[in-house]
């Protein structure tokens, strides 16, 4: 390979290794939305966990008493930035799983304002995922899915459903909103699994 | 998030159909409404165009590209209308 410079070489191992392939550091945060910000009151919001025989509910109290973690992780978004170390506070999927059965292995997220986003359930748990209300230590933004958002973020960004509303099971992996319309069904950066 | 006008869709989709697709007419498949493309809700991201219904936000249609490769649906309407002449 000796038609390689060293220049060319030498970018590359100072690449950040935290950094998926095709993707760039960004250290503002970028608003990517498909439709409206809705206005989600949190006097009305609720989550739901909806399987074949139950649904589970949680309104904002309720919401707010469940163990809560802070969470530190790199996002990545399928338009090709990437921000490392960004900070959340939320509850874990598993505490929201905890006392679900479904035998079901498949979620569709739901948000308010009409947008899904398809995941399996056992990318959910083992400390995968969260709904999470603050970033960086404040109450989430609107335009960044507050009061309440899904964050998967070992997949793509767009699977990270801003304004979740409710986590259905269901038997198939059916595609949701983007997937439906070009973006991979499963998205893992590392792969970069970005189309169909 | 702001939006735009469906006229905002000339130049995106000019490529794919040999008619102006402004000007085509169809029925939301949410509301029931009947109107041209022109008259739609237009929300551009990096991640996609979406095309909304100006009465009642369904989704239209949707265009994704990324270098070579395009994706246009139009989960949201049936059938589009294009005047002749």
């Amino acid at each position: 390979m000796s038609f390689i410079t060293r220049g060319f070489g030498g970018r590359s191992r100072e690449r950040d290794d935290r950094l998926p392939p095709g993707q760039t550091l960004v250290h503002d945060f970028p608003v990517l939305s498909a439709g409206p910000t809705p206005e989600v009151d949190t006097a009305e919001w609720e989550l739901r966990i909806v399987t074949e025989g139950a649904t589970h509910r949680w309104n904002w109290d309720e919401f707010n008493a469940l163990p809560h973690e802070d969470v530190n992780t790199d996002i990545h978004c399928v338009t090709h930035w990437s921000k490392l170390g960004t900070s959340w506070r939320g509850v874990s999927l598993d505490t929201l799983f905890e006392n679900v059965e479904s035998q079901f292995d498949f979620v569709m997220a739901h948000s308010y304002g009409g947008y899904t986003t398809n995941v399996p359930l056992d990318e959910l748990l083992d400390g995968q995922a969260w709904v999470v209300t603050e970033f960086d230590g404040e109450p989430l933004d609107p335009e960044h899915g507050g009061p309440a958002r899904l964050i998967v973020p070992h997949l793509y960004f767009w699977k990270s459903a801003k304004w979740v509303r409710s986590l259905v099971m269901m038997p198939r992996d059916d595609p949701g909103f983007w997937e439906q319309n070009g973006y991979h069904i499963h998205g893992d950066p590392w792969q970069e699994e970005r189309y169909w | 998030m702001q939006h735009l006008d469906g006229n905002a869709l000339a130049g995106a989709l000019a490529e794919f159909f040999s008619f102006d697709v402004t000007t085509a007419i169809a029925r939301c498949n949410g509301c029931g409404a009947v109107d041209e493309f022109a008259r739609a809700i237009v929300f551009t991201s990096p991640a996609g165009t979406v095309v909304r219904c100006n009465s009642c936000d369904h989704v239209l249609a949707t265009l994704v590209e990324s270098g070579d490769r395009a994706w246009l649906g139009f989960s949201g309407v049936s059938a589009i209308e294009v005047r002749r002449g």
